[in-house]
């Protein structure tokens, strides 16, 4: 069973070699599907990211998958088209793609609960400019091997044998990766300060303090519950 | 005077415990709602740094994904990982007071659709869930957005969310739905327009005439769907029926607290001049039933029109899509969409599985029957909604039809418990996901609204709801 808790390192620069998965809008069900979500641990996703993509519906590998062509085992970055990782908030999408040994994706855009999982998880979600990630793409589809890649966080720079691009990531993400933060141990240096807000927002709204117990108490105590 | 702000603006201003940095604020959240698959790891995480539960009150937990819809009085899950699940959420909620509707609960459903039948949503609240379609709650002008389980975590332990800012979008509707349409088609009509990404990045209001005809479960129905255009958050203005729904709902407000909180939802509403970095406008008035054909909700069509042909798409991206959709769903280029034979038709969801709904597939099936080989299921929101189904005589009617009533959950919507789909089996869905694989390993899904799922079931193919129905 895998730690609940990944060491969450300093990362300036993910060096290695990359994969592409060209399909636009590449949703979460895609990345880790329903049957790989009963666990109540982190434990053994790898086996089932891009599962459909990777397996046939007999569990054979499939030859056609760009993760399995020869030369691809160990590649660490992923090269994705649009809108990469829409859909389903799960975050198993991220932890698959860590545990098969993912450090980073660059794509032109994702989904935006993909994103912050990504970047929670120190999973470094590069994003470029369209005509950036359609050069990286095509620079990968020609190549017979996957491609030597560097992501370069301190930089903000993606580089490839044939190309090189920004990538935007906010300075607070920069930091996250450049620096380590553990973000709720951040957030409870504020304990005081959100104690006070929640006490000044239930003066002016009494009606959502407790609102959960509140409504759930009344639930229990009402006959034909 | 201070500047003109957005609903969305003021609700993220009167959140805001501390602004972190110009694009990151740490948001205070009224309502945190949790599921046994996504919360798991993050009770985990807390227990592993020696955390607690920051306010257990604000917080309340559903089995909802993973739990079978069986008819049995008595639920037992037999799968032993899900199980699992179900009982390790009841075991964080009982150790940290956090409130559950358990698996036997009779008032047990889909989160989304459970909080807010029971008052626990009221307008101007910030409302998370590690669910995506927790957007549901803008229609009553509260701010809702899904996350994932490191934020669960995060919110667990501090009642707040590092939260990044997203831009304002306005989708104005003016007109007035054609008969025969609902809040369904009206979104897939949206999301055809805009895209899969089309809100990405934004929060969107809608507005207009056509929304304001909306009832609260039709809007519902219309946000809960904004975040499959990837947009991170939905909101309508609260208005009288808005409020009505909400007061029915809340006995705590009959009271002396009814004055104040009405005072301040009044207040919920962008103000004139406002500024929105984007704006659509959509007339309702030409908006006719939908269906999808693809494998992406923005790959939708009029159930008069014909399934796309990739050729006359712009070339790139768009038509790849197409080309990779049609390759999985096996439609023909240019066939119609209305016609195509299905074996299975699942009505339910957070999207589509209220009263309003079994309402609707009530009076499409009435005098028709389950036509032969289609086998229809029917899964109610929760508890309360089969409980309202049963006494309005809807279930005794569909059963006789030849539906299947189940017990309440998220159930074919994912496929997350054992229902789930086989290879190749086609099926019109009032979901809110027709992405590869969702209901099953190589089963197709064709979105629908519930009254079109209806005509599907008792012809046996997709057919355009309005030649069943006569709308005089």
């Amino acid at each position: 069973m895998s730690t609940n808790t990944p060491a969450l390192g300093k990362i300036s620069v993910v060096t290695g070699r990359a994969a592409a998965l060209d399909i636009a809008n590449l949703d979460t069900d895609q990345i880790m599907p329903k049957q790989f979500l009963r666990g109540i641990d982190k434990a053994g996703l790898a086996q089932g990211l891009f599962y459909d993509l990777r397996y046939d519906g007999e569990g054979h590998a499939r030859a056609d998958c760009a993760l399995h062509r020869p030369g691809f085992a160990g590649v660490n970055v992923l090269f994705a088209a649009a809108n990469y990782g829409c859909g389903s908030s799960r975050e198993h999408a991220v932890w698959g793609m860590q545990q098969y040994g993912f450090e980073a994706v660059v794509a032109p855009s994702f989904g935006e609960i993909f994103y912050s999982n990504a970047i929670n998880n120190r999973l470094l979600p590069a994003m470029v400019a369209e005509a950036d990630a359609q050069a990286f793409l095509h620079e990968a589809a020609a190549s017979d091997g996957p491609l030597a890649v560097e992501v370069d966080v301190a930089r903000l720079q993606v580089r490839t044998p044939g190309h090189r691009a920004p990538f935007t990531l906010s300075e607070r993400h920069q930091r996250m990766f450049l620096e380590g933060l553990d973000v709720i141990g951040a957030s409870l240096a504020y304990a005081p300060q959100i104690a006070a807000f929640a006490q000044a927002h239930w003066q002016r709204e009494p009606w959502v303090r407790d609102v959960a117990r509140g409504v759930r108490d009344r639930l229990a105590a009402s006959p034909g519950c | 005077m201070s500047a003109p702000r957005t609903l969305y603006r003021k609700l993220v201003e009167s959140h805001t415990v501390a602004a972190l940095d110009a694009q990151n604020v740490l948001l205070f959240c009224d309502l945190h709602l949790m599921n046994e698959y996504t919360s798991p790891q993050a009770f985990a995480g807390l227990h592993a740094a020696g955390r607690g539960v920051s306010l257990p009150g604000q917080n309340v937990a559903v089995v909802s994904h993973i739990i079978p819809t069986h008819p049995v009085r008595h639920r037992v899950i037999q799968d032993p990982p899900s199980a699992l699940q179900a009982a390790n959420l009841q075991a964080n909620c009982e150790r940290h007071g956090i409130p559950l509707f358990g698996t036997n609960d009779p008032l047990q459903g889909i989160e989304h659709v459970v909080a807010p039948e029971h008052g626990m949503v009221r307008p101007g609240m910030v409302i998370l869930c590690g669910d995506s379609h927790t957007t549901t709650y803008g229609a009553l002008g509260a701010l809702g957005f899904g996350i994932g389980t490191s934020e669960v975590e995060h919110v667990l332990a501090t009642q707040t969310l590092v939260y990044r800012l997203a831009q304002d979008m306005r989708i104005r509707v003016d007109g007035q739905l054609p008969p025969g349409t609902t809040a369904k088609d009206l979104v897939l009509h949206i999301i055809r327009r805009i895209g899969a990404q089309g809100a990405r990045g934004y929060v969107v209001e809608f507005c207009g005439t056509a929304i304001e005809a909306l009832s609260v479960e039709a809007r519902f129905t219309l946000c809960n769907m904004a975040v499959e255009a990837g947009a991170r958050g939905a909101l309508i203005a609260p208005d009288a029926e808005a409020l009505r729904y909400v007061l029915e709902r809340a006995p705590d407000l009959a009271g002396e607290l009814r004055a104040p909180a009405l005072a301040h939802w009044a207040t919920l509403h962008s103000d004139a001049g406002a500024h929105f970095d984007a704006e659509h406008r959509f007339d309702a008035s030409g908006v006719a039933p939908h269906v999808t054909w693809g494998t992406s909700p923005d790959q939708a069509l009029a159930v008069t029109d014909v399934v796309p042909r990739p050729q006359d798409l712009p070339g790139g991206a768009e038509r790849e899509s197409a080309e990779r959709a049609l390759r999985y769903t096996g439609l023909r280029p240019g066939e119609p969409i209305e016609g195509v034979a299905v074996q299975h038709v699942f009505i339910g969801s957070c999207t589509n599985a209220r009263i309003e709904d079994l309402r609707e597939v009530d009076r499409v099936a009435a005098g028709r029957r389950v036509a032969p080989g289609v086998r229809a299921m029917v899964v109610p929101g929760s508890g309360a909604v089969k409980r309202q189904a049963e006494a309005e005589g809807i279930a005794r009617r569909l059963q006789a039809a030849g539906f299947e009533w189940r017990q309440p959950g998220c159930s074919m919507c994912l496929a997350m418990n054992d229902d789930v789909l086989a290879p190749g089996q086609r099926c019109a869905s009032t979901t809110n996901r027709n992405f590869e694989g969702r209901q099953g390993r190589g089963a197709i899904t064709h979105l629908m609204s519930p009254a079109m799922a209806a005509a599907a079931a008792v012809t046996g193919h997709i057919t355009d709801v309005r030649r069943l129905e006569s709308f005089a």
